[in-house]
């Protein structure tokens, strides 16, 4: 391949530099009827699955036709995306906070073969391309992360358990049949890149063995005194070790003190942490972010580990499709997952889902741990 | 393809929209290369990946080394640097960086624009992205160094854009769709958003924090940009005066006319709409009632939680005296716990300049940059150094709202000067008293 320059001449790099411009201005490739009627939206409604209409002042009628996107996709994906709004929106599309499509249109036939459209488009190997879905009291698009993809510190992949959790739960994101909205989102460790630590459901990548120590590099690549300070849990000091017959500064870890967070190996590459049997991902449940009849909510830990199994993670998606079906069994009306779990108690919530209940469930991290006890006689047996 | 990938392939069943099957259609692609294209990086580099990442697959470990640092010329950030630990058996994606690029508020994108973006990605990339970074930004995943500054000359001179930050800064603001196709919008979340982004592009692009600091912006307490979970500075919509309520509109949901929460159910037969026991009886506070006739919400008791108004939309509707509510020191959990934002200002008017809320920023700013220990988040120097400090450095009064409850233990500091006599004491005046 020959080096295509695109102008910028690396001999005088500050030269017509442009810098600091930012983004497009957020209204520069509005659609019309939106620019339009901006502000001025009196009412909506969910048509259908995946179909919104939304009402303005002036009488105008817009649709939007929502579908999955997979967020980490290709240009080529991103062109028929283009080609599909150039052949029935005018050209305009958006993405939405969980990374789903949006086509709006302001003619209520234009959606429908839109929708039409957008349902029979599939990948040569046979699953959908732009499935549309994702609005009301469903599982709409699952907020994640890098994976195995692209990130240097995960306990387990991304895109893989998000497609095999969404094929389960496919019928979900084409329907509206739950009590109310499933927030699903995965993080690949315990950064919580995302939504995790908010969501009806989170999946986090975990490890469960301490670093190892490359004695060799470690003063040489790492700032060791933050890697000391990157540790919760105070289990990382600065040491010296004799190494190859001479003394090195180093580091040392308590193992007893060490819960494997990795965060030392984000600030210091001589302690890799990643590990083949020993990483997995926990499961999480009955986080909010909205403030509706109850206050946000963080998620719980309701299973400790559940060990990669790739490609499919058969034990990771029936333990997730078990809390969604429970939930959508017993759960009231407008109730989210969290809602439920804390109206009938957590005792019942592990009942009702069969999950084992184990130790590593019991907060012991600083005082705060205390305040998740049982300081009451009320329980039920 | 140039690897066999019988782990990857299992995820091209089912049917979930197939990364793995995007992935080999962009490889397909790039190996017709049907625009002739005289491609800036390897070819093969998607088939590459897939190789890779089939590789993690079976030691289900990851394969990047550890960080990576490289970027353009006057910025400190935009780019994550990425490199593979296995180069000679996947040289296609020995350099694999991403760069972020800043995203218009709302995502709403015209095909000319991706397009363009498309081509220079084609060209000078991997073809692949995300459609969005959680944070926000178009996400393009996988190039080389040499193409870094090339990448960028193109952005900013043909498209006249900008990357998105990375590092201890001011990352990339983010925000609901707001007025744009939203009846809850309680001020312009894309303009404040635009705006705020343009004022502080120095702190977005040079890192001069102690650590990350993100803004979002919700348009109303729905949190539909998760602005309370997940950024440092979190504005929130909502209004101060009454909910607005078209009594006939209340009676075509009561009478089944109108479907309840605009049809988000409608996939259940969860019965008849019964006001009462959907919106009266799920009210917080308990401030509703309807005699049959006629629904009153006695506001004064209102939390604006938006249940009423999310379940009823074309009855109810927010007040006219809008604004917004600002919470701070939303993190994940590392290092001391996660966090959401606390309520720190009720309401702020949000009318441009936003000179309001850029004070407060300001003042945040001038003390976290001030006391903030390396990689400390602003959630946790509020835990550190207290929530009361907070209020000072933003000359805001203590109220009982900034609480969800007044503590618990009586381990209470005074300042010296609300104490009679102060602090210094004469230890034989004491004793002059008190013998020993």
């Amino acid at each position: 391949m020959a080096f295509i320059s695109s102008g910028y001449n690396p001999q005088k790099p500050m030269e017509g530099r442009i810098t600091d411009i930012g983004p497009q201005k957020y209204d520069s490739m509005f659609p019309p009827v939106i620019a339009k009627n901006f502000g001025k939206w009196l009412y909506h409604e969910i048509l259908e699955p995946g179909m919104l209409m939304h009402v303005a002042e002036s009488g105008d009628k817009v649709y939007t036709v929502r579908c999955a996107g997979t967020r980490t996709m290709s240009i080529t994906a991103i062109r028929e995306v283009c080609d599909i709004a150039d052949k029935y929106t005018g050209g305009y599309v958006r993405w939405t906070t969980r990374n789903n499509i949006e086509f709006i249109t302001d003619s209520l036939e234009t959606a429908k073969a839109l929708r039409d459209d957008l349902n029979s488009r599939k990948f040569e190997a046979g699953s959908n391309k732009f499935p549309v879905g994702g609005t009301g009291a469903g599982i709409s698009n699952p907020v994640h992360t890098q994976g195995w993809l692209h990130c240097h510190t995960p306990a387990t992949d991304s895109t893989g358990p998000v497609k095999v959790v969404m094929d389960t739960l496919f019928e979900e994101f084409k329907n509206m049949r739950l009590p109310a909205p499933v927030r699903i989102s995965l993080a690949c460790c315990i950064n919580m890149c995302g939504a995790v630590h908010c969501s009806d459901i989170g999946l986090v990548g975990i490890h469960r063995k301490p670093p190892m120590i490359d004695h060799k590099w470690a003063d040489k690549l790492c700032e060791i005194p933050l890697a000391v300070a990157a540790c919760p849990m105070a289990a990382v000091r600065p040491t010296k070790v004799d190494f190859e017959g001479k003394k090195v500064n180093s580091i040392a870890i308590k193992e007893d003190r060490c819960m494997y967070c990795g965060n030392c190996y984000t600030m210091c590459p001589a302690l890799p942490i990643a590990d083949k049997e020993g990483d997995g991902i926990a499961i999480m449940v009955g986080g909010k972010v909205s403030n509706r009849m109850t206050f946000p909510k963080f998620s719980k830990v309701v299973v400790a580990y559940i060990p990669n199994e790739p490609s499919r993670w058969p034990t990771l998606t029936a333990t997730v499709k078990k809390i969604v079906d429970t939930y959508a069994a017993n759960a009231r009306k407008y109730e989210r997952l969290g809602d439920w779990a804390e109206r009938v108690g957590w005792q019942d919530f592990f009942k009702l889902t069969g999950l084992t209940f184990t130790h590593h469930l019991i907060d012991d991290f600083r005082d705060p741990a205390y305040y998740t006890w049982r300081q009451s006689t009320q329980f039920k047996f | 393809m140039k690897f066999e990938t019988p782990l990857l392939d299992q995820l091209e069943q089912g049917p979930w929209p197939s990364v793995v099957s995007d992935i080999k259609q962009e490889a397909a692609h790039r190996a017709a290369n049907p625009n002739g294209l005289d491609y800036q990086i390897p070819q093969d580099c998607c088939e590459d990946l897939l190789g890779l990442l089939e590789l993690s697959y079976k030691d289900m470990e990851t394969h990047w080394k550890h960080g990576g640092i490289v970027g353009v010329f006057g910025y400190g950030g935009g780019v994550i640097g990425r490199y593979c630990d296995q180069p000679e058996m996947f040289p296609g994606v020995a350099h694999f960086h991403t760069i972020r690029v800043a995203q218009p508020s709302g995502k709403f994108y015209s095909t000319k624009f991706l397009r363009q973006l498309c081509d220079i990605w084609d060209l000078r990339g991997s073809g692949l992205t995300n459609m969005h970074g959680s944070t926000g930004d178009i996400v393009l995943i996988g190039t080389t160094t040499p193409q870094l500054e090339e990448i960028f000359y193109q952005l900013t001179h043909e498209m006249n854009n900008d990357l998105g930050g990375s590092g201890s800064n001011l990352r990339t603001p983010a925000a609901c769709m707001g007025m744009s196709r939203c009846e809850y919008a309680c001020y312009n979340t894309q303009d404040v958003c635009y705006q705020l982004t343009e004022d502080y592009q120095d702190e977005l692009h040079r890192p001069a924090f102690p650590y990350k600091f993100k803004f979002k912006f919700d348009g109303c307490p729905n949190g539909c940009v998760c602005a309370m979970a997940r950024s440092d500075f979190a504005v929130v919509g909502t209004w101060r005066d009454d909910i607005k309520i078209d009594q006939d509109a209340v009676k075509a949901y009561v009478g089944g006319e109108f479907v309840p929460n605009a049809g988000a159910h409608s996939g259940r037969d969860w019965g008849k709409f019964d006001i009462q026991a959907e919106v009266i009886d799920r009210c917080p506070t308990h401030c509703m009632s309807w005699d049959g006739q006629k629904l009153t919400i006695d506001n004064a008791n209102c939390v604006r939680c938006m249940h009423c108004i999310d379940t009823m939309p074309r009855a109810l509707h927010i007040g006219d005296d809008r604004g917004a509510s600002v919470l701070c020191g939303a993190k994940a959990p590392v290092v001391d716990g996660a966090q959401m934002g606390s309520l720190l200002v009720p309401f702020v008017k949000v009318e441009q300049p936003y000179d309001e809320l850029k004070e407060i920023i300001e003042n945040i700013w001038d003390w976290w940059i001030e006391e903030g220990k390396n990689r400390e988040r602003l959630g946790e120097l509020m835990k550190r150094a207290s929530f009361q400090k907070l209020l000072e450095v933003t000359n805001t009064e203590a109220e009982a709202f900034h609480v969800k409850e007044p503590r618990a233990n009586p381990y209470i500091f005074f300042k010296e000067d609300e104490v009679p006599g102060g602090f210094k004491r004469d230890l034989a005046d004491y004793r002059s008293r008190h013998q020993r």
